[in-house]
C-alpha cells in the first residue's frame, strides 16, 4: 500500500508565467497514464496553489510523503515523468532538481500570517480552507462576539492598515460603528496600483476565501450588510478566483442572509476598476464605485461617516482583511507578539528589481533591510554593488545602500523620507539611474494625476519637465533647488495622499544622491549608463573585429564598414538605442 | 450593432445604472467603446454624451479606436522598467513603424499598449502577447514572435 502523496504545484503569478498550469497538467496526464500503479493513483491527489514565495525559482513543486516535504525548482512539464517514475513510484527523489539552500535560506526569516495559507491550499476549493480552520474565525465571531469584543479584539492587536498609510484597523471599525445611519458599507480595496507590487494580487489569487472571511468579520463589528470589492480588471485570473470563492461562500451559506444561523446577513459584490492609480485614495475609490470619474473629494467628511452613496463606508485594504480571520483564531496577543512597538504584526512585500531571489515575502516588521536583501534575498544579482532600494512605489522613496542595517517598519522608514507603503520593494544597483527612477515615478504620477487640483495637475507636469530637461542634457543651475521648491508645494497643497506623495521620489532621490543630479546638470553625462541623450556610443578601431555583427543590428543604418574594414558609428544618425553595445562579442562598442 | 447596444443599455437598467460598468461592458464587445455606442446610449437613456466621455478618458482601460487583430502589452512596472521595458516598447514601435503617439498599425494587425503593472513583477520584463504572458523576455523574443505572427 502506497502511502498517501499530496502534490502541490505552484500557480502564483510567477509561476503560471513559468508554465504552472503545463506542469500541473502533466503530472495529472503522467499519473493517469496505464504504467501507473493504481495504489500509486488511488493515493495521489495533485493540487495548484498560490504563490510559494520563491518565484525565482519557479515553477515549484511540492511532493508530500509520508510527513516530509520534498520541493523540486525550475520544473517544466517534460521533467515531470521522470519525477513520477523515479520519486513516486521507485521513492528515490531526483536530486539534481532539488531545492537548494537559497530555498531554506528564503523561508528562514520570513513568519507567514496573511501568507500562511497561500501556496498551501487550493484557492479555488472551499473546502481547503475549510480543512484549515477556514471560516472559523467568522463563526465564532458571529455566533458568540459581540461587535464591540471584535473591535477590541483588533485595537488590542495594532494591526495597521496594510494599503500604505498604516492607519490602526480597529480604530476605523470603531469609527464606522459609532457613525450614525443604519445602512453602513465595507468596501475591500484591491485596486493595487502601485508598479511593481503584485502582493494584493498573490492573496487574492491565494487565498480569496480569507480576504472574504475577514471582510464578514468586519462587516459584523461595524453592523454593514453590503460590501465590495473593488479589484483591478488587469487582475483576471484573480477575479475569476474571487468571483468562484463568493459564489461557493454563498453555496455554503458564509453569505447570504442569517449567516450560520444567526440574524447577520451579508453580500459582497465585485466592481472592476477601469485602471485609474487614484483609485487607491479612498473618496475616488468610492466614486468610482459609484460610476463616477475618480476624482477625490476634500476630507473631511471622512467615508467612514460619508462614503459610499453618502452612507458611512470602512475601507479596507486586503491584506488587511485577510489578517482579520488569522488574528482573531489566534488571539491578539499572539499577533501583537511580532513586530515593534509601534508596527505590530507582519508585512508582505514583493521583492524584486536587481535581487538574486525575487519573491512574495512576509517579515515580522523591524527586521533590518539587510537581513532582506541578504538572507531572503540572496544579495544582489550578479554580485554587483547595491544602490538603493526603493519602497512605497510613486509615494516612496529611495533608500540608499548605506542604510542596510535601519528596521523595516513605519517609523523608521518614515524617517529616513521612505513608507512602508502597499508593499513594493524594488532593488537597483549600480546600472540605475536615480534621476532617471525619479523621472520613472513622477511621470507616473504625472500621467495619473486626476487634474481635479491646481498644485498636483500643474505642480506634477513641472517637475517632469524638469527632469526631463535633465536627462536630455538641458539642466540648467538651480533645477535641483527649484524642484525642492516645488515639491514642498506640491506636498502641502494638494487635494489628495496622489499629490501629497508624488514629489517623495524626487525629494529622496535629491537627499541621498544629489551629486548624481549635479553631474547630469552640469557634466551632462550620466554615471549609471540609462540616460540615452547623455550618451555617445563610438567603436575602437583597434579592437574591432569588423564581423557586421553591429551593423545588422543597427536600426538607423547609422554604421558603416565592411568585412576587415573597422566599422564606425555616424554620430548624426544614431539613436543612441544601444543594439550595437548589446550585439557586439568583442566589447569593442564604447559607451560614455 | 444595436442589438448589443439594447443589450447593453437592458444590463445598465437591470444593475441600478453604472456608468463604469456600461463601458466596460461596451469594450468587452467592440475592443473599443464606439462613437456610435456613446451616442445611442445617449439617446435612449437621457445621459449628456459628455458623461460618457468623460468617463472614458478618465480610466487608462478604456480605448476610442479600434483594437488591432493581435495585442501586444508591456508591463511598465518598476521592476520591469528597471530591466529595460522602454527599450521593448521602442523596438516593437519601431519594427511596426508605429510613430509616437500611434498604437495600432494601418492595417489593424497589431495593437501596442503600455500597462502600469501586470504584477508579474518578479519574471520582469513581461510581454503580453494575446493575453499569454512572455516573462523574463527580451525586444528580439519579443519581435521573432511580431514576425512569426505577421506570417500567420
Amino acid at each position: 500500500m502506497a502511502d498517501e502523496t499530496i502534490i502541490r504545484v505552484c500557480m502564483g503569478p510567477a509561476g503560471i508565467a513559468a508554465g504552472g498550469k503545463q506542469v500541473l497538467e502533466a503530472f495529472r496526464t503522467t499519473l493517469a497514464a496505464a504504467g501507473t500503479s493504481a495504489t500509486l493513483k488511488e493515493n495521489c491527489s495533485t493540487h495548484q496553489v498560490g504563490c510559494v514565495g520563491l518565484c525565482a525559482r519557479d515553477v515549484l513543486v511540492e511532493i508530500h510523503r509520508a510527513g516530509t516535504k520534498i520541493v523540486y525548482q525550475y520544473i517544466k512539464p517534460d521533467m515531470v515523468p521522470r519525477i513520477v517514475d523515479e520519486h513516486l513510484v521507485e521513492g528515490i527523489p531526483v536530486a539534481e532538481w532539488l531545492v537548494d539552500s537559497a530555498y531554506d535560506a528564503f523561508y528562514k526569516k520570513q513568519v507567514k500570517i496573511v501568507l500562511s495559507d497561500v501556496g498551501r491550499i487550493d484557492p479555488e476549493d472551499i473546502q481547503a480552507y475549510v480543512a484549515v480552520e477556514g471560516y472559523e474565525a467568522a463563526r465564532e465571531v458571529l455566533l458568540s462576539w459581540s461587535p464591540e469584543e471584535v473591535i477590541e479584539e483588533i485595537k488590542m492587536s495594532q494591526l495597521r492598515g496594510r494599503g500604505g498609510a498604516g492607519f490602526p484597523t480597529g480604530l476605523k471599525w470603531e469609527l464606522g460603528r459609532k457613525a450614525s445611519g443604519t445602512t453602513k458599507y465595507i468596501v475591500c480595496n484591491a485596486d493595487e496600483g502601485d508598479p511593481g507590487a503584485f502582493m494584493d494580487r498573490a492573496v487574492v489569487e491565494g487565498n480569496p476565501h480569507s480576504v472574504i472571511e475577514g471582510m464578514i468579520i468586519g462587516a459584523y463589528a461595524l453592523s454593514a450588510h453590503e460590501g465590495y470589492v473593488y479589484i483591478r480588471a488587469e487582475y483576471p485570473l484573480a477575479v475569476e478566483r474571487l468571483k468562484r470563492a463568493l459564489t461557493q461562500a454563498r453555496e455554503r451559506g458564509f453569505l447570504g442572509k442569517n449567516i450560520f444561523g444567526t440574524e447577520f446577513s451579508l453580500d459582497i459584490k465585485i466592481k472592476l476598476g477601469a485602471g485609474a492609480f487614484v483609485c487607491g485614495e479612498e473618496t475616488a475609490l468610492i466614486a468610482s464605485i459609484e460610476g463616477q470619474r475618480g476624482t477625490p473629494r476634500a476630507k473631511p467628511p471622512f467615508p467612514v461617516n460619508r462614503g459610499l452613496w453618502q452612507k458611512p463606508t470602512v475601507i479596507n485594504n486586503v491584506e488587511t482583511l485577510a489578517n482579520i480571520p488569522y488574528i482573531i483564531r489566534r488571539g491578539c496577543q499572539w499577533y501583537a507578539s511580532y513586530g515593534t512597538e509601534r508596527s505590530r504584526g507582519t508585512k508582505v512585500f514583493a521583492l524584486t528589481g536587481k535581487i538574486k531571489n525575487p519573491g512574495l515575502i512576509e517579515i515580522p516588521m523591524g527586521i533590518t533591510l539587510r537581513e532582506i536583501i541578504e538572507d531572503i534575498g540572496g544579495g544582489i544579482e550578479n554580485n554587483k554593488p547595491l544602490k538603493a532600494i526603493q519602497t512605497g512605489g510613486p509615494s516612496g522613496g529611495c533608500i540608499p545602500a548605506d542604510k542596510l542595517d535601519m528596521n523595516v517598519d513605519y517609523e523608521s522608514l518614515a524617517k529616513v523620507g521612505s513608507i512602508v507603503g502597499s508593499g513594493g520593494m524594488i532593488v537597483l544597483d549600480q546600472d540605475d539611474c536615480m534621476v532617471n527612477m525619479a523621472q520613472y515615478f513622477i511621470r507616473f504620477t504625472q500621467a495619473e494625476s486626476c487634474g481635479k487640483c491646481v498644485p498636483c495637475r500643474v505642480g506634477t507636469k513641472r517637475l517632469l519637465e524638469t527632469l526631463e530637461r535633465i536627462t536630455k542634457g538641458h539642466g540648467r543651475k538651480g533645477d535641483i533647488e527649484r524642484l525642492e521648491k516645488l515639491s514642498a508645494g506640491i506636498k502641502s497643497t494638494s487635494l489628495c495622499g496622489l499629490g501629497q506623495t508624488a514629489p517623495n521620489p524626487i525629494l529622496s532621490s535629491i537627499r541621498y544622491f544629489r551629486e548624481e543630479f549635479e553631474t547630469h546638470i552640469i557634466n551632462k553625462k550620466c554615471p549609471s549608463k540609462v540616460c540615452k541623450n547623455l550618451l555617445t556610443y563610438s567603436i575602437n578601431k583597434e579592437q574591432c573585429k569588423a564581423c557586421g555583427a553591429c551593423l545588422r543590428a543597427c536600426p538607423a543604418a547609422a554604421i558603416a564598414g565592411a568585412k576587415k574594414v573597422p566599422h564606425t558609428i555616424d554620430q548624426s544618425k544614431c539613436i543612441k538605442c544601444g543594439s550595437c553595445f548589446e550585439v557586439c562579442k568583442f566589447n569593442s562598442v564604447e559607451r560614455d | 450593432m444595436n442589438n448589443s447596444f439594447e443589450k447593453i443599455v437592458h444590463n445598465y437598467r437591470k444593475e441600478g445604472g453604472n456608468v463604469i460598468t456600461l463601458l466596460q461592458e461596451t469594450q468587452e464587445v467592440f475592443g473599443y467603446i464606439p462613437r456610435e455606442a456613446i451616442d445611442y446610449f445617449s439617446e435612449h437613456l437621457g445621459i449628456a454624451p459628455s458623461r460618457f466621455f468623460g468617463v472614458a478618458t478618465f480610466y487608462a482601460q478604456f480605448r476610442m479606436t479600434p483594437i488591432g487583430k493581435n495585442k501586444i502589452i508591456t508591463c511598465c512596472g518598476t521592476a520591469c522598467y528597471v530591466r529595460g521595458a522602454e527599450r521593448i516598447i521602442s523596438s516593437v514601435k519601431r519594427e511596426l513603424k508605429l510613430s509616437d503617439t500611434e498604437d495600432t498599425t494601418q492595417d489593424r494587425e497589431f495593437t501596442v499598449e503600455k500597462v502600469a503593472c501586470l504584477g508579474f513583477c518578479s519574471f520582469a520584463p513581461v510581454v503580453l502577447i494575446n493575453d499569454d504572458v512572455r516573462g523574463k523576455t527580451s525586444a528580439d523574443v519579443i519581435i521573432k514572435e511580431i514576425k512569426s505572427l505577421r506570417n500567420k
